[in-house]
């Protein structure tokens, strides 16, 4: 028993920090719904970071609270619902499922403001925000052609919607820019966090003698069987160096922190407006993590792309660009446009997949 | 290393834990106790050993903590249905859900916190043998104590004396009573070595299979070690060609994927319960062979007669 | 320490009464000490987590929701387990009864008409009923363990539910988003009381499915015959029921209201289709079927606590800041107490400090 009261006592330790609503009712309240658990190591830790953040800034006129592990769905309506109830002013909703529930919300509670991740649908008082991970996927792919010595990577996939798509494409348009006969094997796990099938998807990959692997899941598994196979990986949602301190090449971090706190100003300042903010590595929603395990013209080479993606002189999809199966998708330096990318459902060439319908 | 001894490699990791913690489940039933928490159990030993591992940075702690709390958490399940006579079924889902919720507030510290791995230990001469070697005799202390415990609950069921009583007892509790064996008392026993090695195969889970903690990391494993005895008709070769099997399946359709057969993806996923279930029905459709071996009293509430 | 068990002549009915408020009661003590080891002011917590959702009325609406599916499953499961039939896969049946009854407004989402809806909650029963008849023919016709097989299934609906969201039912508007359209107005199940929240008609079916259960278990031949057999197959045999037609009831019951369940949620709840609809709605039946002590009444009342349960994790969560998996402790712990205290319904309880010969524990 004492053993258990002391995980117990624990776990306790964790939720401190968390800020009591019996505190100053004068403060402006921001809350935040996460689809996974504030310590995820992955998704929702990422945007927690950013609400810790938000907390530290404005310390003294902001308040934040947060629900966790909140299911897609009915849930998700209630949750937010509690959330406009007890006072909030600001509601970020991160997850791409919580979208047609902050829709009905935010349509019941016109005075409080709604933001929600990565979704499409907006109002008056209902703002969208999501990240270009795009652009860093492309300098994964660079790195991985520069690195793999069997011209080809695997991609461990969770599902087939466009924002994943996206993130292939662009990662074989990266490494094709270095290796045109560079091939990407894609593995669909369905699942965006279940450990066993993502370490069992990535030793199936390295089974078949893959040597690089990149992720679009979220534990750290395949990072530690990356590790514990000698091969090179990619970290997914944030800095997974300490699960692969010799396979981590670099890691797409998600840094919300930047994004959340530039909201909260502007609904101190009374400027707040229903915005769609696609943002991306110049603003600072997304960062690499520390170029590591590579050569030094390797590292050189990628943070000259970083640099040119974030002048805005690079664009990952800029074409000739074929589609997978030789067609053509752009012409020559014609840029793809936004709703195009947002509603991806189709391979570029080089892919080596059949895209699930 | 050749792709079938990767192969071979991976799938040993897949199927170690589910034939851990059906052996465990074999005893446990054999007299004649259905317990349906296994998914609980296991979930509990895989949080212990992390943590036990974590704080003693010692893998071996981590094991040894992983079975105690499998065991522990066992014996709540038998108070109820042995001495409380609790339905078993539903004692079952109650121990998973708790396992479920307890597992979670205990291991909330320690979400993506990296884990401590249990090193592999190469037999000096086997290892060295070609293809076999690399394989069989460069694992992990899990994975040779599985082996053991095949060997050795083989042995305990079949040959041994106490083995005889247990099945008696879970062939006809009433008439083991009358012969003076304590039902309830071995019943007990058989409870907690089924909780031990659902313990066990916890610590698999996040010491070896993934090295770290996540909430319900178990993903469903403790339902298919259910699946796998029944599967076995309650032989513990048969679980353990079984354990493998569904780890040779679980693995393969992610190579089936890669080889781009053009079959949804949530098909091949579906493969391992469709599998499952096929093999119920063939094994279970032969109403004889099932009968001879499946204990009579299984899930049978006893209580002593004064 | 040794304890004793005496079976009781008759069913004891003050204990009947006694043994769900005294579960009750044990849960909440071992909640106010977990939440004091927590280091969280017990009073507090225990206030936020059963109190605060019943002192608003658009939360007593959330309650509705919640409990609505939670009963009618809970009600079919209770059945089916009366007649010792052991369906645990009411979770795929619900997802099955969620993708039948979603066909008309998804494929003929053209077709608009007041018989939409009907036809969706019959069709969703339907779904549900033939997804449990997988288990209950494979049982009854090749022997195989029916708790198994029902769960094995759970899993194939969730894939095959996704596999269809993701391809032939995806919104075509939706950006290859995975949710199938949204259901036209017909389609959509009413809120009961739309001027002050959200609860819709599930919760009143699903007060009917229990009353109806009731006077079907208590003052009907079918009634008698589930819980003969239930009790035992030969008795049953000498009354002359067929345990075979039994296993094909239970779970076809069982399966249709989980089914109902499965198109209720999605049509008053969701508006569309999506690869989570439930939130383990189907496993936590189980618990409320028990809890509910199998009868249909009984159930209702554990319905609506256990999803009292729900909304309390929340509440505590914004509150006082406990982590959101106090709820399914919550939930196991209630249920352990519950079979616990059921002990004494059926047997005398006599415990003794002397240790005897063959002590057990």
């Amino acid at each position: 028993m004492k053993k258990f009261a002391f995980a117990l006592a624990a776990s306790a330790a964790a939720v401190i920090g968390f800020s009591s609503a019996a505190a100053a009712a004068d403060k402006t309240k921001v809350c935040y719904v996460y689809v996974g658990s504030h310590t995820d190591g992955g998704y929702s830790q990422a945007h927690d970071l950013g609400r810790q953040q938000v907390q530290k800034e404005f310390a003294d006129k902001v308040e934040t609270s947060y629900l966790e592990n909140v299911p897609e769905g009915p849930d998700a309506e209630r949750a937010i619902e509690r959330l406009a109830r007890s006072g909030c002013s600001l509601i970020f909703s991160t997850s791409f499922g919580f979208m047609d529930a902050t829709v009905k919300v935010a349509a019941k509670f016109p005075k409080v403001k709604f933001e929600h991740g990565t979704g499409y649908k907006t109002g008056p008082n209902l703002g969208t925000y999501n990240s270009r991970f795009y652009e860093g996927r492309y300098i994964l792919g660079q790195i991985a052609a520069k690195t793999s010595k069997n011209h080809g990577a695997a991609y461990i996939a969770s599902f087939p919607i466009p924002e994943v798509v996206m993130g292939i494409n662009s990662f074989e348009q990266g490494a094709r820019s270095i290796d045109p006969s560079f091939k990407l094997k894609v593995i669909w796990v369905n699942t965006w966090f279940d450990p066993g099938k993502e370490a069992d998807a990535a030793k199936a990959m390295v089974d078949q003698g893959v040597d690089v692997i990149t992720q679009h899941t979220d534990t750290t598994a395949p990072m530690q069987v990356a590790e514990a196979r000698g091969i090179h990986a990619f970290g997914q949602a944030s800095d997974m160096i300490a699960a692969g301190p010799h396979a981590q090449l670099t890691a797409i971090v998600d840094t919300w922190g930047n994004y959340y706190s530039k909201r909260v100003k502007a609904l101190l300042d009374g400027t707040w407006k229903a915005e769609q903010t696609w943002d991306g590595l110049k603003e600072g929603v997304l960062t690499m993590a520390a170029y590591t395990n590579m050569p030094d013209d390797v590292k050189k080479m990628a943070e000259e792309t970083e640099a040119k993606i974030k002048s805005g002189e690079l664009h990952p999809f800029t074409g000739p660009i074929n589609k997978q199966d030789g067609t053509p998708w752009l012409k020559a330096g014609e840029k793809a446009d936004d709703a195009t990318l947002l509603g991806m459902n189709f391979y570029v060439e080089g892919v080596d997949d059949k895209l699930p319908k | 290393m050749n792709i079938w001894e990767a192969i071979l490699l991976t799938v040993i990791t897949a199927s170690t834990p589910l034939v851990i913690a059906a052996l465990g489940e074999l005893v446990t039933e054999r007299s004649g106790v259905l317990n349906l928490g296994v998914e609980g159990m296991m979930i509990i030993g895989a949080v212990a050993a992390f943590v036990g591992a974590q704080l003693s940075g010692s893998p071996y702690v981590g094991i040894l903590c992983g079975i105690a709390g499998g065991a522990v958490s066992s014996q709540l399940f038998a108070f109820l249905t042995l001495t409380l006579v609790a339905n078993q079924v539903a004692t079952g889902l109650a121990l998973t859900l708790l396992g479920l919720g307890v597992s979670g507030m205990i291991g909330e510290g320690y979400v993506s916190v990296p884990g401590v791995r249990l090193p592999e230990i190469a037999i000096p001469v086997l290892s060295d043998v070609p293809v076999i070697g690399a394989v069989l005799f460069r694992q992990d202390l899990i994975f040779y104590l599985s082996i053991v415990l095949l060997l050795g609950v083989n042995w305990f069921l079949f040959r041994s004396r106490a083995g005889l009583k247990l099945r008696a007892i879970g062939d006809s509790h009433t008439s083991a009573h009358a012969l003076g064996i304590h039902v309830i008392r071995t019943r007990y026993l058989a409870v907690m070595f089924g909780g031990a090695c659902a313990g066990l195969a916890g610590a698999q889970l996040s010491l070896v299979y993934t090295p770290q903690w996540v909430e319900n990391m178990s993903a469903g494993r403790g339902w298919i070690t259910l699946a796998l005895v029944v599967f076995a008709s309650w032989r513990p070769w048969r679980v353990f060609a079984g354990g493998y099997l569904f780890g040779a399946v679980t693995i393969l359709q992610l190579h089936a994927q890669a080889l781009g057969l053009g079959i949804p993806s949530q098909y091949l996923s579906m493969l391992p319960y469709a599998a499952t279930i096929v093999v119920l029905i063939i094994i279970s459709h032969n109403r004889r062979t099932t009968m001879i071996n499946t204990p009579a009293s299984l899930g049978k509430a006893f209580v002593p007669e004064r | 320490m040794r304890i004793e068990l005496q079976k009781r002549p008759a069913v004891s009915p003050l204990f009947s009464m006694l043994s769900p408020l005294l579960a009750l009661a044990l849960t909440l003590i071992f909640g106010a000490i977990m939440f004091a080891l927590l280091g969280k002011d017990p009073v507090a917590a225990m206030h936020a987590f059963f109190i605060e959702p019943l002192l608003e009325t658009w939360s007593l609406h959330e309650l509705a929701i919640k409990a609505a599916p939670l009963i009618l499953m809970g009600v079919g499961l209770a059945v089916c387990y009366r007649s010792n039939n052991w369906n645990i896969g009411a979770e795929g049946q619900f997802t099955i009864g969620a993708i039948t009854g979603s066909y008309t407004p998804i494929v003929f989402y053209d077709w608009h008409s007041p018989l939409v809806l009907p036809l969706m909650l019959v069709m969703g029963a339907l779904g549900g009923a033939l997804f449990g008849a997988i288990p209950a023919l494979l049982k009854a016709h090749f022997n195989t363990n029916e708790i198994l097989t029902s769960l094995m299934l759970v899993y194939i609906a969730q894939l095959f539910l996704d596999w269809l969201i993701r391809g032939a039912w995806r919104d075509p508007k939706g950006f290859n988003f995975p949710v199938s359209r949204d259901f036209a107005p017909e389609a959509i199940l009413p809120a009961i009381w739309e001027e002050s929240g959200r609860a819709h008609w599930a919760f009143v079916f699903a007060l009917i499915a229990a009353v109806l259960c009731w006077f079907m278990m208590r003052y009907t031949l079918k009634g008698f015959e589930i819980t003969v057999l239930g009790q035992s197959e030969r008795a049953g045999r000498f009354a002359g029921f067929s345990s075979k037609r039994m296993v094909w009831f239970g779970f076809l019951f069982s399966g249709a209201l989980a089914g109902l369940a499965g198109i209720c949620e999605v049509s008053g709840s969701i508006n569309h289709l999506q690869p989570a609809i439930s939130p383990g709605y189907g496993f936590t039946a189980i618990i409320v079927a028990f809890l509910g002590r199998l009868n249909p009444l009984g159930i209702v009342a554990s319905g609506l606590v256990l999803g009292l349960t729900y909304l309390g994790g929340e509440a505590a969560q914004l509150s006082i800041g406990v982590s959101d998996k106090v709820t399914r402790v919550f939930q196991g712990l209630l249920l352990f107490f519950v079979l616990s205290c059921d002990t004494l319904i059926y047997y005398k309880v006599r415990v003794t400090w002397a240790r005897l010969r063959g002590g057990a524990a």
